[in-house]
């Protein structure tokens, strides 16, 4: 047997690609980060768990896009639509027909992979490719936060509203403390990083990265484009669709503006190219770059009074333009081969 | 005489006005390796992709033991039995050298681990198990070229078609080389169409040669047959020597 076989946790940390598995050290790491993540409720005061809130919601929202970039090599740009649809639909449910969020997101995932598909169907029938598939997301993205504008059935541009009763610990109906919104979206994204490891490591998976790498060989060997690229966005759209279900019953107001817009969609494909576009730990590892950062810098903005209107946006620009420049591959993968949490192949003795 | 594997008919391709094929008709016998030369621009990888599916072609047929080929995708073909290189290879660079061949497997497979040892023992035969872990991009073009013909392999097909696998190969390396083929062919029955520029490669390893020269059939016999013949000396042969 090989090295791979041998660690029992033998968790791809760097996936696809340089496909190696996690060291001794990795592992551990990994699950001192998990139960770090389980534990910190008994430390962390209300503000840091908000933050911690965020940073997973991102972590979770990242890994589903990643599904789409990382391992099949379809750049949406337009992720926010997946999340709105999750959370208008689901709330719809909840707040119209009485159907609590656990059934309502069934239906929510479903919509969300109905859009997905059709974008899907219209770009890969069609051709469309790399940007200009980006931009028929970003198009659909777009429509939709207009569109939603004048849904009055939903609230239109004046917002939805769920009824939120002060002291109800529900977690059926996902009523309750910031508490359990924070072990809620733990598990989800706990969920989300098993369900990529497992499925990065079946035929599908690896079907997904040949596409990725080279469309026209991955085709002569077999691989039909159509299914294997559609699989991708099914299966990203309707993890995203449950963040947006989240999304709703924690916030409990949505406006179109917001859960919409361009700047979301960004936001979520931030922690994937900061953390490692493609790997398993990227989008998580991202998540808790950039978050803490864009909170530290409101944070500081508060205090000094600077009260500028975009700096949050500015900062995301300048966090991009430095990774793209000095770790074009992610923070992970130089981070993992630094520490030696995942065992490296040949790769020195890569020309390049 | 054994029968047709792939029966090519009036093979014709336009690209905007420019006759890349034209009226193309040859067949390969089961079980044995036919070499398709002529010079650069001669339609003859142009005639690899019609058969593997790339695109469809303006008129003529192909098909592989009676199953009629035109018109499907690559996929398609892929499943029906035929398996290619690319002359510009194109490897998964990211994926490693090992999971490259895996995804080849994987066309007839569906389980991952099963499709790995396959993958184990063609890299074996192909001299690359040393490399298996390494990312495909980190290897040199003579391991390229190989990995592509057991990425291939890996698909099982009845009919191999290499696009100039040997080019760029050193002297020793091409034999290493056909010897790997004509092992595949003679143990394992595996049909072999192949364009191919390395001369001593196409005479010591094809039973027949078809010859093509502006999308057009100019000979087509045995090798010796071909090597005489005045009009392919004139097109091919002497213009490489000149």
């Amino acid at each position: 047997m090989t090295n791979r076989g041998a660690s029992p946790v033998g968790i791809a940390l760097l996936g696809g690609g340089n496909a190696g598995a996690a060291t001794g050290r990795g592992a551990a790491l990994l699950a001192l980060g998990g139960v770090t993540l389980l534990l910190a409720p008994l430390v962390a005061d209300r503000y840091l768990l908000s933050v911690l809130t965020t940073v997973l919601w991102f972590a979770y929202v990242g890994q589903a896009w990643n599904v789409m970039m990382g391992f099949s090599g379809l750049l949406s740009l337009g992720h926010a639509l997946y999340v709105g649809l999750g959370a208008y639909a689901s709330a719809a449910l909840f707040v119209h027909f009485g159907v609590g969020p656990w059934a309502g997101a069934l239906l929510a995932m479903l919509v969300a992979v109905v859009a997905g598909c059709g974008i899907g169907f219209l770009g890969f029938r069609f051709g469309v490719k790399g940007v200009h598939f980006a931009l028929l997301t970003i198009a659909f993205a777009e429509v939709a936060r207009v569109g939603f504008d004048h849904i009055h059935w939903l609230g239109g541009s004046g917002g939805f509203f769920l009824p939120v009763e002060a002291g109800v610990s529900d977690p059926l109906n996902l009523r309750g403390s910031p508490l359990l919104f924070y072990y809620v979206i733990l598990a989800l994204t706990g969920a989300a990083l098993l369900l990529a490891r497992s499925l990065l490591h079946s035929r599908l998976g690896y079907q997904w990265l040949a596409v990725r790498e080279d469309a026209e060989a991955a085709e002569a060997v077999g691989v039909d484009l159509f299914t294997a690229r559609m699989t991708a966005v099914a299966v990203s759209s309707a993890l995203t669709a449950l963040g947006g279900v989240f999304q709703a019953f924690y916030f409990n107001n949505l406006f179109p503006e917001q859960v919409f817009s361009m700047g979301r969609s960004i936001e979520i494909i931030l922690p994937a190219i900061v953390g490692g576009i493609g790997t398993l730990i990227g989008p998580i590892l991202g998540a808790f770059i950039l978050t803490p950062l864009g909170e530290g810098l409101t944070f500081l903005l508060e205090v000094s009074g600077l009260e500028l209107p975009g700096l949050k946006q500015l900062f995301y620009g300048v966090a991009l333009v430095v990774i793209v420049v000095f770790r074009p591959d992610g923070v992970w993968p130089w981070l993992a081969r630094r520490l030696g949490l995942v065992r490296t192949s040949a790769e020195g003795e890569d020309a390049r | 005489m054994t029968a047709a594997l792939l029966t090519v008919e009036s093979l014709s391709k336009r690209f905007r006005g420019l006759k890349a094929v034209s009226n193309l008709s040859f067949t390969v016998p089961e079980g044995r390796i036919l070499a398709l030369i002529g010079p650069n621009g001669a339609g003859k990888t142009t005639s690899f992709n019609l058969i593997a599916g790339v695109f469809p072609p303006d008129e003529g047929s192909v098909t592989l033991k009676g199953q009629r080929l035109t018109g499907l995708k690559p996929n398609q073909v892929c499943a029906a039995g035929i398996g290619r290189t690319f002359q510009i290879v194109k490897p998964f660079g990211q994926l490693t050298v090992e999971e490259n061949v895996m995804v080849g497997a994987l066309a007839r497979e569906r389980s991952v681990e099963v499709a790995r040892r396959q993958a184990r023992a063609l890299l074996e035969r192909l001299e690359l198990a040393d490399a298996a872990q390494r990312p495909a991009r980190s290897l040199t073009l003579p391991d390229r070229k190989r990995l592509e013909v057991a990425r291939a392999l890996a698909t099982r097909p009845t009919l191999l078609l290499l696009d100039e696998v040997l080019a760029g190969l050193r002297p020793t390396e091409v034999d290493r080389m056909v010897a790997v083929l004509r092992d595949l062919n003679r143990r394992e029955g595996i049909t072999i169409l192949m364009i191919e520029h390395v001369m001593r490669a196409v005479m010591a390893l094809s039973d027949h040669v078809v010859v093509l020269d502006h999308g057009e059939k100019i000979a087509d016999g045995t090798p010796s047959e071909v090597v005489s013949d005045p009009r392919v000396i004139e097109s091919y042969l002497g213009a490489e020597e000149a």
